[in-house]
């Protein structure tokens, strides 16, 4: 066990303390005991920057099924330690948040951060692990604790429907990316991604590529909410703000771009996976923004806008993946579109991540997150107004924030997509600049309504709840820092560009570096007069203009449907899934034990009569059998006929004499059969048995029959003339193949040697298999518990009555 | 004798089934306690019937039959009676509280309590 793989279990370990803690320490916020881990675990991972910087990473493996090829192996490398400072990082952040959002007194904190921890050791599980396997275990598991984290108000309708969702869907992706996974395997025979990348040639033309390269990005795209997967993201928001500040927009959403990020050098040289991540990308990002414009919610707005911004990525990771044909351009200028890619991710979890903060206090402040009841909020909380305004100007692309560095490569690299001249790029290419910009639009026309609606405008203090202040010094601390990184990378956007964009580019692309090169990367403010200069200047006017007519053009934004199709089909399957298999299971599961038995007893024909026919297995052959004596004649046609006579026994004491009958003639069998033991035995069990039926005999009802019908009949008839045949066939069969010696010459040879004992019968049953005989006994003890419980039992109906 | 006998265990197996699947409670028993005879005699029959004296040492035989399935059954026949005298007293008291033996009459229903 390395260091490393304490970092990754640390929030694990952590979380299971936690409820003690909360029990024992009441009187502190238990989110005291929380906030140290993640701190201590960003500078952890800050300690190896150096290492990543150097264009190496770091391997500890903690074997775990070597022969399966599943091993707990960790691996830094620059995009993994880029993951896991943003988890850390903002993971810290947002404890410190929450401590001030949520109530001590009122709140199940114990919950609340043991699946927060659960989430973040998930999480750094996903982007550490270098086993595939181990990946998706940690991918399910930050599943599930969003699941839990959406539900955390369980009480609520909305939250739990909210939380089903998102799990079905994401967890729907995440089999889809095993699926994947083993595919991967079958082609490679490797689940180790090191090893993996190196086959990546190899399976280029492999049949089973594409198939594995589709069910990988289904698993990426609904995990990162991508087009038509996207619609769990808003009802998600239902979770705490902190939450979804954390996962739903900062990190665990960021797991599929991390997914596709990882596998860009396996998949990337791939025309699907081009116009699949790009054109999905860009799709989702154009979708987003418009369905953002027309929300209310704050919460909404948001969640909106993180579907789009996660489209935004996406196209970009898409776009970088064909730089992979441009081996070797001197200045490969496709690569623009990764470093754009890893630069927006770092800032839109700075940026968005305060203005969910931002949102959250609004919402504690005042009571709502409506933009129509909120207005002029200005004057009551300036600082969370500042703080508002420069995420949203960010977001919205503007100087001097790191989201117009950002926004600005992201239009290089979509203008560099209409130079590619692969995959018919020369004549569809246009569309994606094109999309992007109209995207940015919207973006920056839904970042306005964020700040100007909430704070500028009519206040409306009848509309709101609590009269609206300041937040407290404690709510404004983390959101204050994430907008100070916000001015700091807009200024000095080369901090990040040798400590993290380079080495998380190296690992994306690593193919297009020769050894011990590095990426260089330099972010500047002016790139002269350009096209890219232009397209933020359309948007900025267009996006002030469609801001200030917005009233105008709000029947158009209404004629979008209110509840989207999408959604709608959603809604569809889960209840036509959940009716149908109702009714299915109503049908069969009848309450009936008859029913039941029939089941049981024609699947045991169906079963062992295809068996035997598949096998080959029936044979006859008469070579090696005994001798046939009179008596044993005479005792089978006792046997036969009292058993069938038992069927047409109308009384009951006629059918308990006629078992008895048969009983006897068995254990006179058993006599003929050279078997003492068993006939003692057996004569000894069919007394008590009769006995015993003969005392209920007074109890028991008359032997009615039920059964009139003939159809009826005739099934049961079926059945057990086939039960009967069955077994008849399997005993012939067993009879006349021997596929392997008797064990019983041990017992033969040992048992006066191990044991000194004469009777074989006897010393196998207590010395052999001595546990067989006293779990039997255990057996009959608890039988006769039972029966004396239930001669014991009265029910409380009976008392009443 | 083993062609035989093959035949005798399916007929039993086919009665017990056929009770089995009736209504009445008394038949399942009955119907239960014909499948464990069945299956005894299925057992000791694959092992090999008559194949030398009974295996008790100390006769001087030269060979004895198959101690194995003896044993098995040995347990299997204990087992069974102990599930048939539950069974017998589950239908009693069945009886008694709920007044059928009908085991159609029996079925639970999701608005019972």
């Amino acid at each position: 066990m390395s260091s490393l793989h304490l970092a990754i279990l640390a929030p694990l370990i952590v979380s299971i303390f936690i409820p003690l803690f909360y029990k024992i320490f009441r009187r502190i916020h238990t989110g005291w005991f929380v906030l140290p881990l993640p701190i201590l675990l960003f500078v952890y991972f800050l300690s190896i920057l150096p290492i990543t910087m150097s264009g190496k990473s770091l391997i500890k493996i903690i074997n775990w099924i070597p022969s399966l090829g599943i091993n707990f192996t960790v691996k830094v490398d620059g995009l993994g330690l880029l993951f896991s400072l943003l988890i850390t990082g903002i993971g810290a952040l947002v404890v410190l948040y929450s401590i001030y959002y949520l109530a001590k007194n009122k709140e199940k904190l114990n919950h609340f951060y043991v699946y927060l921890l659960l989430f973040m050791g998930a999480m750094l599980g996903v982007v550490l692990s270098d086993n595939l396997i181990v990946m998706y275990a940690f991918w399910e598991l930050t599943s599930f604790s969003s699941f839990l984290l959406i539900g955390y108000w369980y009480e609520r309708d909305k939250s739990r429907y909210g939380a089903q969702k998102s799990m079905l869907i994401t967890v729907f992706g995440g089999l889809a990316m095993l699926g994947g996974f083993i595919l991967l395997y079958i082609m490679t025979g490797t689940f180790s991604f090191t090893e993996l990348m190196s086959q990546a040639n190899d399976i280029f033309n492999h049949a089973l590529f594409v198939p594995a390269l589709l069910c990988i990005l289904l698993g990426a795209f609904t995990k990162s909410a991508q087009f038509p997967f996207y619609i769990w993201l808003p009802d998600a928001m239902e979770a705490p703000t902190p939450v979804s500040a954390y996962l739903h927009s900062a990190t665990m959403v960021k797991a599929g771009i991390y997914l596709v990020a990882r596998f860009t050098p396996v998949f990337g040289e791939h025309y699907l996976w081009f116009w699949l991540v790009t054109g999905v990308g860009i799709l989702t990002m154009i979708w987003g923004s418009v369905f953002a414009v027309k929300q209310t919610d704050l919460k909404a707005i948001l969640a909106f806008s993180t579907v789009s911004q996660l489209g935004l990525i996406m196209s970009l990771l898409g776009a970088g993946a064909a730089a992979h044909h441009y081996k070797f351009l001197d200045e490969n200028i496709f690569t623009v579109a990764v470093t754009a890619a890893i630069f927006h991710l770092i800032n839109h979890a700075t940026f968005k991540g305060s203005l969910f903060m931002v949102a959250g206090i609004v919402d504690h402040e005042t009571g709502t997150r409506d933009i129509r009841k909120l207005g002029g909020l200005i004057h009551f909380m300036p600082i969370t107004f500042t703080i508002s305004i420069i995420g949203a100007f960010s977001m919205a692309g503007l100087p001097p924030f790191n989201g117009f560095l950002s926004k600005e490569m992201f239009f290089t690299a979509m203008v560099h997509v209409t130079e590619m001249d692969i995959f018919n790029l020369e004549t569809w290419g246009i569309l994606f600049p094109v999309f992007a910009w109209i995207a940015s639009i919207f973006t920056f026309v839904y970042s306005m309504i964020l700040v100007f609606k909430t704070f500028t405008g009519k206040y409306q203090p009848e509309k709101l709840e609590k009269i609206p202040h300041e937040a407290s010094i404690g709510l404004l601390i983390s959101p204050a820092i994430l907008v100070s990184l916000v001015i700091i990378f807009g200024f000095f956007p080369n901090l990040l560009s040798d400590s993290l964009i380079s080495p998380a580019m190296a690992s994306i692309l690593p193919s297009l570096l020769g050894a011990g090169e590095e990426f260089k990367v330099h972010i500047s403010f002016w790139h002269g007069i350009n096209i890219e200069l232009f397209m933020t200047l359309g948007v900025i006017i267009l996006g002030v203009f469609l801001y200030q007519t917005l009233s105008r053009w709000k029947p158009i934004y209404k004629s979008i449907p209110e509840k989207l199709a999408l959604n709608r089909f959603y809604d569809f399957l889960i209840e036509g899934v959940q009716s149908g298999s109702y009714t299915f299971t109503k049908s069969y599961m009848n309450g009936s034990i008859r029913s039941y038995l029939v089941y049981v007893f024609a699947f045991f024909i169906f079963i062992l009569a295809t068996t035997l026919i598949g096998k080959n297995a029936i044979t006859f052959d008469t070579s090696n059998v005994s001798s046939i004596g009179v008596y044993e004649v005479i005792l089978a046609i006792f046997v036969v006929l009292g058993s069938i006579c038992i069927l047409f026994a109308k009384s009951r004491m006629t059918s308990i004499i006629l078992l008895g009958a048969v009983g006897y003639t068995v254990s006179l069998f058993y006599v003929l059969f050279r078997a003492p033991d068993l006939a003692l035995t057996q004569l000894v069990i069919e007394t008590i048995s009769v006995a015993l039926f003969l005392v209920c005999f007074y109890h028991l009802p008359k032997l009615r029959k039920f059964e009139t019908r003939m159809s009826f009949k005739l099934t049961n008839a079926l059945i057990s003339i086939g039960v009967g045949a069955v077994v008849t066939l399997i005993a012939l069969s067993a009879h006349s193949s021997k596929l392997f010696d008797s064990i019983s010459q041990y017992y033969v040879e040992n048992t006066y040697k191990e044991a000194a004992g004469k009777n074989m019968v006897n010393v196998i049953l207590v010395d052999f298999r001595g546990f067989d005989t006293l779990f039997e006994i255990t057996v009959l003890a608890i039988a006769s518990l039972g029966i004396f419980g239930m001669i014991k039992l009265r029910l409380n109906r009976r008392k009443e009555g | 004798m083993e062609i035989l006998m093959a035949f005798v265990i399916g007929i039993l197996f086919m009665t017990a089934t056929y009770l089995m699947l009736s209504k009445s409670l008394l038949r399942i028993i009955v119907g239960t306690g014909l499948l464990s005879h069945g299956a005894h005699l299925l057992i000791l029959t694959m092992g090999g019937l008559k194949r030398g004296a009974a295996p008790i040492l100390g006769g001087n035989a030269e060979s004895y039959t198959d101690p194995l399935p003896q044993a098995l059954i040995l347990t299997a026949i204990v087992i069974s009676f102990g599930v048939t005298a539950f069974f017998l007293v589950l239908a009693y008291r069945a009886y008694q509280e709920l007044g059928t033996d009908n085991i159609e009459e029996m079925r639970g229903t999701e608005k019972d309590d």
